[in-house]
């Protein structure tokens, strides 16, 4: 131990260290500072990458439909935007919702009690995990549009969603909740809680953390989320990574507004990763290394 | 007194049946009818009733399908190429900072952020960075007097770009996991060691890695199913093109769906990448069963002695 912190005050790994940071922010600062540069200076090879005037009216057309007022740089304003990202925060926010409540009563059951069939529901949730949404595309675009009627609503790609997050989510609450020590839900059971009072009342509570973890990285998918939702959403569901699909398959692209999109689109997982960057790595690390 | 214990025995399946629900009516049952569907000669303007049996014939043309075994041999390059360095970069960084540094949970944190942003922006960010005049890798060659790149418009360099891009984003799930492990290796270990005078390299290669190989296969396996999955930052990037150069499987997918409309042809494809992807996770889950055994053996034995 001291021996390697004799060593670690060297300047080299400093050095790195620095240098790994600036090439994992690089990208993003290069969008940040192109969403708020103008057309011109974008093209503009004399105008460098951080040195410029900066605007935002690349935020005010994409969001022009949703400000409170009306951005006088902006003279056709394209709704698609304001409402992809309304649909977006609807989207995500009802599924990881479901999803966290469905997955953390599934993952109790599968931790807590020895019952006929848990052997098999437990391995085809482990191996549903693995599961790519581009398998997913071709049945469920017929199922939900021929069977279920679904194709166009809410309801359909959130009915995908929380079933393609319920594997990963009811897998790291199972890690949480085997950590719960059982005298806490034999002592409520003395006192005469019935097994969903033990549960929402004494378990829930502790595995907080298990949850933010669970409730971040099922957000994040469904945030994230372009080919099931290119393939079942209407005109009027559309989520903001399908708009910007959409508006880069023409030839010219208008970077600045193009990256004001991405800023955008980026924002919430940034700040999660800031607020919560343990229970990030717990969710990550969970499963893979043990304790 | 007997409504209770039946109330008992029911209690988990009242837990379990929502999620079974959900799994079983937007999971199971679409993967079952992707099976079904890729017997078909079947497009979107028809039910699936109406589509024509042909047996193994999606399976069999795709087979012989040169344009498909490209596609195929492109996602194994990738897969293969990105996963090793990825491995190389995240335990090699890993091995060299896991040493009482300030700042190191900064480092962390911010190397999270690549793998959170929505990978449509992070294909979005490397088009941007890789746009043949305005990008700020040619401006920055050409600066230096140097000939630009024809990144994602030549079939190598695209094939190099998406790997960059990729390796970007990825490392750092290697590095976090790699780290991890190391802070949990038994430090008894590595003092009896140093005792012995074991140098730096010897650590590494005969107690650091040898302790951390579980932790590796596992993130290497977790990785190479991921790697399969990659979709949107190639599709953002280069469409798969220039010609097949970097089409990966599961974009070929997407495309023969949406572009040529052969959703039988679709998901015979979506079959043969979820067989391969079920292998690389049974092989996975029997590997950490024996690693699970082992340790409880090693346990026990050592409770006996």
């Amino acid at each position: 131990m001291s021996v390697q912190s004799n060593k670690s005050s060297s300047p080299a790994f400093y050095a790195l260290m620095v240098c790994l940071i600036v090439m994992a922010m690089g990208p993003i600062m290069l969008m940040l500072a192109t969403s708020f540069k103008t057309n011109v200076d974008v093209n503009d090879v004399a105008v460098g990458s951080f040195f410029f005037t900066p605007t935002i009216r690349n935020y005010e057309a994409v969001l022009c439909n949703v400000l409170w007022y009306a951005p006088a740089s902006v003279d056709y304003c394209d709704p698609t935007f304001g409402r992809a990202l309304g649909n977006s925060i609807f989207i995500a926010l009802v599924s990881t919702a479901i999803t966290l409540v469905v997955g953390c009563m599934a993952a109790y059951a599968l931790v807590r009690f020895r019952f006929m069939g848990r052997g098999p529901i437990s391995m085809t949730t482990l191996l549903m995990r693995m599961v790519p949404p581009a398998v997913l595309l071709v049945p469920v675009f017929g199922i939900w549009t021929f069977q279920y009627g679904l194709d166009g609503t809410y309801t359909g790609i959130i009915l995908v969603y929380v079933a393609m997050n319920l594997p990963f989510v009811i897998w790291i609450l199972q890690s949480f909740i085997v950590q719960v020590p059982i005298q806490l839900e034999e002592a409520a059971k003395m006192d005469g809680a019935n097994p969903f009072q033990v549960f929402f009342l004494v378990v829930l509570p502790i595995i907080k953390p298990g949850l933010a973890a669970a409730a971040i990285f099922t957000f994040r998918i469904a945030w994230n989320e372009f080919l099931l939702s290119n393939a079942l959403s209407g005109r009027s569901t559309r989520t903001v990574p399908v708009t910007i699909v959409n508006s880069i398959t023409e030839y010219d692209i208008d970077w600045g507004v193009i990256m004001a999109t991405g800023m955008l689109l980026a924002i919430p997982p940034v700040i999660f990763t800031f607020v919560a960057s343990k229970q990030i790595i717990t969710g990550m690390t969970a499963g893979a290394v043990k304790g | 007194m007997t409504t209770a214990s039946k109330l008992n025995r029911l209690t988990p399946y009242l837990f379990l049946a929502p999620a079974v629900l959900l799994l079983a009516v937007a999971l199971l049952y679409p993967i079952g009818y992707m099976i079904y569907a890729s017997f078909l000669d079947w497009r979107p303007s028809q039910y699936i009733g109406e589509a024509e049996f042909v047996g193994f014939r999606n399976y069999i043309n795709l087979w012989n399908d040169e344009a498909f075994r490209e596609s195929f041999g492109v996602t194994l390059k990738f897969a293969a190429v990105v996963v090793s360095l990825e491995m190389l970069l995240g335990v090699g960084l890993a091995l060299l900072l896991d040493r009482k540094l300030r700042g190191m949970a900064a480092l962390r944190t911010i190397f999270i952020l690549p793998m959170m942003i929505a990978p449509i922006v992070v294909g979005l960010m490397w088009r941007y960075m890789y746009h043949p005049t305005v990008g700020i890798f040619n401006r920055t060659l050409k600066s230096w007097g140097l000939d630009p790149i024809p990144w994602l418009s030549d079939g190598t360099w695209s094939f190099v770009a998406v790997v960059i891009a990729d390796v970007w984003q990825w490392t750092p799930f290697i590095f976090i996991l790699s780290l991890a492990a190391l802070q949990s290796l038994p430090q008894s270990a590595l003092e009896a060691a140093e005792l012995d005078g074991a140098t730096g390299w010897q650590k590494i290669w005969h107690i650091k890695l040898p302790l951390m190989m579980p932790v590796l296969i596992v993130a290497l396996l977790l990785r190479l199913i991921d790697a399969f999955k990659v979709l949107e930052v190639v599709l953002v990037m280069t469409n798969g093109g220039p010609g097949l150069s970097t089409e990966i499987l599961s974009l070929r997918i997407f495309r023969t769906a949406q572009e040529f409309q052969e959703l039988g042809v679709a998901a015979a494809m979506s079959n043969y990448l979820l067989i391969l992807l079920m292998i690389l996770t049974v092989i996975m889950f029997v590997y950490n069963k024996a690693v699970e055994n082992r340790a409880a053996r090693l346990r026990a034995e050592a409770q006996e002695a």
